[in-house]
């Protein structure tokens, strides 16, 4: 796995199109080279390399404090990189400033405490972000908005402040906002985690009909379920490190490396 | 008794006057300490710095002195808070636009000061909004200034309120420091005025000036308790 610079055809000063028009196909969606960095004295990301095709789902495992989290929030950049390089969708991540802000509505995150904007309604959390950022109009934005709530099942929620939901419907709804900005990937950090077991299948049940529809996907997640049904790549991170990576029937029938034995031997006998 | 009935007229328009200071002071400082929050949370170095720095100053110097300087520091450098005579304001507010500067140094000056305060109290509203409030607006795309706008602040306002309203009424109180620093016919100046050069009894005078400011400060302790309170039963 050795990533190389990605010399995509859509680089420049083109204007923005949806993504499988304007660039290469065989071009990853996400490329982090030799990434490293580090809390203080604790080193959380060691060389990691990493390459996600477009429309690929990856999920990465590993035990808490692996940095699994980390990554994928370096992807985005709302945790930055010690040193390394990542690119998204061929453009290597702006440093802070307006081109950061338009990269990220590119890139839609989910996260494990859902983090709703407390004080707006659900309908207002999902058409927030097209209407500041995309400049549309807020009647077409509500619109829009309303079909996504619709998509993941909560458009009779629309009225409602996150508080009033469920955690399940938070998280569905978090989602909707996400893809309210018509994303090229997703990150989904921990995105069932905080959830009660009966709400669990709902989300992962849109996250489902998401990698179907091909969605590039990286999603941080205790589900193996889902890493067995939904993902093409599951990843086993530790100590910074990513492990071992394999198709995930392969992953968790023949575990190479003794750390992954090890986990999977902690988690799956339960 | 009569002291008070005979100079209803002065304690009514001095009561006027201070009412007019503290809402204009009152809405500046809220405008500039909004400012200095934002620029102290901002992810730029230097424009923290600016703030943090001046909400050291104007927190540490004590308000006489801030009122020393305004009033007759910056004038002998050409400055007399000229900017506060905006066109049509100065029609409600007739004293903002007199030649003599005093009303407008008055209000100068405790915003000056109050706006420190008015930083801080906003700026623990600030840390009272989770982290991941302000990360889920980054990760959608919206800028530092549409963040702070549309996520941050509405609900940083409302951790705020309660210690917003403290602020406001010091200030209300610390508005009678006003009538000693040139401006005339306000409550402080008013007593001031009684007492001193026409002789009045100081006690009941007393109690009708504290009377007047009691009627500013005891009715926005209620209202802040009412908004706590509706909070309370949105949150």
């Amino acid at each position: 796995m050795a990533p190389t610079r990605p010399d995509g055809p859509a680089a420049g000063e083109a204007e923005p199109a949806p993504a499988a028009v304007a660039t290469d196909p065989g071009e990853p969606m996400i490329v982090m080279r030799q990434v490293d960095k580090w809390f203080g004295d604790l080193h959380v990301l060691r060389d990691v390399n990493l390459s996600v095709a477009r429309g690929e789902v990856v999920v990465v495992i590993g035990p808490s404090g692996s940095g699994k989290s980390t990554l994928c929030r370096t992807i985005n950049r709302l945790e930055p990189i010690g040193s390394g390089q990542i690119w998204f969708d061929g453009q290597e991540l702006p440093a802070e400033g307006r081109a950061l802000a338009r990269l990220r509505s590119e890139v839609g995150m989910v996260f494990q405490a859902f983090n709703l904007f407390a004080h707006k309604t659900v309908l207002a959390n999902v058409s927030l972000g097209p209407i500041r950022v995309r400049r549309e109009k807020p009647a077409a934005a509500r619109e829009r908005a309303m079909a996504l709530l619709d998509r993941v099942g909560i458009a009779d929620q629309a009225d409602k402040y996150p508080a009033q939901l469920s955690g399940g419907q938070q998280q569905r709804a978090a989602i909707a906002r996400a893809l309210a900005m018509q994303p090229k990937a997703m990150l989904f950090d921990e995105p069932t985690s905080a959830l009660d077991p009966e709400m669990v299948g709902e989300v992962l049940d849109v996250m489902t009909s998401l990698a179907e529809d091909g969605m590039t996907m990286v999603v941080v997640t205790h589900e193996m379920g889902f890493a067995r049904h939904a993902a093409r790549r599951a990843i086993f991170m530790a100590d910074g490190e990513l492990v071992e990576e394999a198709p995930p029937a392969e992953f968790f029938a023949h575990p190479r490396s003794d750390r992954l034995k090890d986990f999977l031997s902690k988690i799956l006998t339960h | 008794m009569d002291v008070i009935l005979n100079n209803r007229d002065a304690f009514f328009s001095g009561f006027l006057l201070t009412l007019q200071l503290c809402v204009l002071a009152g809405v500046g400082s809220l405008l500039l300490g909004t400012v200095l929050a934002v620029l102290r949370i901002s992810p730029v170095p230097p424009l923290r710095w600016l703030g943090t720095s001046y909400v050291n100053v104007f927190r540490n110097v004590p308000l006489t002195v801030v009122f020393f300087f305004v009033v007759f520091a910056l004038p002998t450098i050409g400055v007399r808070a000229d900017f506060l005579q905006i066109p049509g304001l100065d029609q409600v507010f007739t004293r903002l636009g007199i030649q003599l500067p005093y009303f407008r140094m008055a209000i100068f000056a405790l915003m000056l000061y109050t706006a420190a305060f008015v930083c801080e109290a906003l700026r623990s509203g600030v840390n009272a909004v989770p982290p991941g409030q302000a990360e889920a607006a980054r990760s959608i795309g919206l800028t530092f200034t549409q963040n702070v706008r549309h996520v941050v602040l509405p609900q940083a306002w409302k951790a705020a309120v309660v210690p917003l309203g403290s602020v406001i009424i010091a200030m209300i109180k610390n508005s009678a420091l006003a009538g000693f620093f040139g401006l005339t016919g306000d409550l402080s100046a008013t007593f001031q005025q009684l007492v001193s050069a026409r002789g009045q009894a100081a006690i009941p005078v007393f109690l009708a000036v504290a009377a007047g400011f009691l009627v500013l400060t005891i009715p926005l302790g209620l209202v802040l308790d009412q908004v706590e309170r509706r909070q309370a039963v949105t949150r």
